[in-house]
């Protein structure tokens, strides 16, 4: 850094002390003003007021930046969660360097002119790291949804005492389908089921690889003393599987999750009879 | 983390020690359950092969990042016979050391990586990494 | 070295892993079961392995000697179990595990021994 630098850094770093609450007063006031009226105005000035604080000491301890971007960090993940822009969060930011200006206007003074200068470069990285941050907490946001939607969208369910389905509906890719596997095989240990049903009647296609992975959770499940049916393979499935030489072996496939579930009781000897009156009863056939 | 254990495979009570720590790393990296559980075995097989085939060798078990993801790379080598033919080698079923032949070409299938390099008469080296999902 | 212990109930032994396995004790339990077998005139072995984390080929290879070596001894094992990851691994690793019958856990294992033992033949009345 220059000597002219050196000493407009310096006479800046006075302004900014010196008129503190004046900046601070408007900076929040312009902040304010790019993100709407969607800010809580107290909250937003409190979380610059932070920044200003670190701002100062970034400038008049010269060069280490941490806390301040630690602040702008976590400023920009909020504003993140709270549905801001990226745009209106780094605005937030650039808009200090028009609350500064305000200072050095009125005032004839190069040295302070530089000093704004080199403030108004330091703002320009800061702004870009506030965006660069925001995009990637919106990404963590979106990765972390998607995790949860992968749960809510896979139930294990019990159909009867030791059968178990897992009716899977959409498109499912490779990691869905090795999550919803997992969760089937487990299930299966924790509550004794001997029987399973992957019912697969809301999936419009399956590629080689999922396919593969279907095949590798019935071998698995009977590796572990559990057998599995798959139901609900609609014709283009079938077709796919077929044509990509696909081995199904000796799975036991069933038209509808009705017919696999009443392959399922009969193997487990449960025995369902119908009476004159159509209620159905149900008896357990003794094996 | 550039945390790195180096373990010298040398007889049969070493391969337990390589799958221990083995899953100590794997769960300071963040596998799931079922991928330590295939790192672990894949670290099983290639231990056991260090030893039938070259009467020992070591292995280094490091926690690396490719910038998005972190993972675990093992790193096995010996100075043993080496392998004349690394295609057959990784055949399912193929074996010279009496057992299932599903070593190599078994570990191979449970890891995100696997490199193996060979010289008849140097040694070989296989490394392999597993990343976390 | 760890020894695995092989009980007897009634007609049955049980092995229990609880260790993890070092090769030497597995080679050593394979023996110790086919004595065991023919000592106690055993119609079943149940190997429960749910504390197994990890079955690599040379334990899975040990699971099917067993089950053949029983066989021939006229003995009936069931691996009992087996935890997800574990089977998912061994399906990934190639492994079949061929002749050896499984079952969720020991209760079920003891039950599928029961039927096998119901349909042999009882001593005739002379």
């Amino acid at each position: 850094m220059t000597a002219h630098g050196d000493a407009g850094q310096l006479r800046m770093d006075e302004l900014l002390r010196a008129k503190e609450e004046t900046v601070l007063k408007r900076w929040i006031d312009l902040a304010g003003a790019t993100v709407g009226g969607r800010a809580d105005r107290s909250v937003l000035a409190g979380r610059l007021r932070e920044v200003y604080q670190a701002l100062l000491q970034f400038i008049g301890e010269g060069g280490d930046a941490s806390d301040l971007r630690g602040l702008l960090a976590d400023l920009s993940r909020k504003q993140a969660r709270e549905g801001f822009t990226p745009a209106e969060t780094a605005a937030v930011v650039f808009s200090l360097k028009e609350a500064v200006y305000g200072l050095i206007e009125s005032e004839d003074d190069v040295t302070a002119l530089r000093g704004y200068i080199w403030l108004a470069r330091q703002i320009d990285d800061l702004g870009l790291f506030t965006f660069e941050t925001f995009v990637s907490a919106r990404e963590k946001i979106i990765t972390d949804q998607a995790e949860q939607l992968l749960e809510l969208s896979t139930p294990v369910v019990k159909l009867w005492d030791g059968i178990l389905a897992v009716p899977l509906v959409g498109t499912l890719d490779s990691a869905r389908t090795q999550v919803v596997m997992e969760k089937l095989l487990q299930g299966l240990v924790e509550t004794g089921s001997e029987h399973a049903v992957i019912d697969i009647t809301g999936v419009p296609a399956v590629d080689t690889q999922v396919a593969q992975h279907l095949l590798k959770a019935v071998v698995a499940a009977r590796l572990m003393g559990a057998e599995c049916v798959i139901s609900g393979i609609r014709p283009q499935i079938a077709h796919t599987i077929v044509t990509l030489g696909i081995e199904f072996g000796d799975i036991v496939t069933k038209a509808s999750l009705a017919d696999a579930l009443a392959y399922t009781l009969r193997k487990s000897g449960v025995q369902v009879t119908q009476r004159a009156d159509k209620h159905v009863v149900v008896g357990l056939e003794r094996v | 983390m550039t945390s790195a254990v180096e373990l010298v495979i040398a007889g049969n009570s070493d391969v337990v020690i390589v799958r221990q720590q083995v899953r100590n790393s794997a769960q300071q990296v963040g596998l799931s359950l079922v991928d330590q559980t295939k790192v672990v075995t894949a670290a099983s097989e290639l231990a056991r092969n260090a030893l039938m085939y070259a009467g020992g060798g070591q292995v280094r078990i490091e926690v690396v990042n490719n910038g998005v993801r972190d993972g675990l790379r093992l790193d096995f080598t010996d100075e043993g016979p080496g392998i004349p033919d690394l295609d057959l080698a990784l055949t399912d079923g193929w074996s010279t050391g009496g057992g299932l032949g599903l070593g190599l070409s078994g570990s191979r299938r449970l890891v995100d990586e696997f490199d193996l390099e060979s010289k008849t008469g140097e040694g070989t080296r296989v490394t392999v990494i597993k990343w976390a999902r | 070295m760890e020894r695995v212990p092989v009980l007897k109930l009634g007609d049955l032994l049980i092995v229990s892993i609880q260790i993890d396995l070092q090769d030497q004790s597995v080679l050593m339990l394979q023996e110790d079961l086919a004595d065991a077998i023919v000592e106690s005139r055993a119609r079943g072995v149940i190997i429960d392995i749910t504390a197994v984390e990890i079955v690599d080929s040379f334990i899975g290879r040990m699971l099917s000697t067993i089950a053949s070596i029983s066989r021939m001894l006229d003995a009936e094992t069931i691996v009992v179990g087996m935890r997800p990851a574990v089977a998912i691994t061994l399906v990934e690793l190639g492994l079949s595990l061929g002749g050896v019958r499984t079952a969720l856990n020991l209760e079920k294992g003891v039950a599928m021994l029961k039927e096998r033992g119901g349909a042999d033949p009882v001593a005739v009345p002379e």
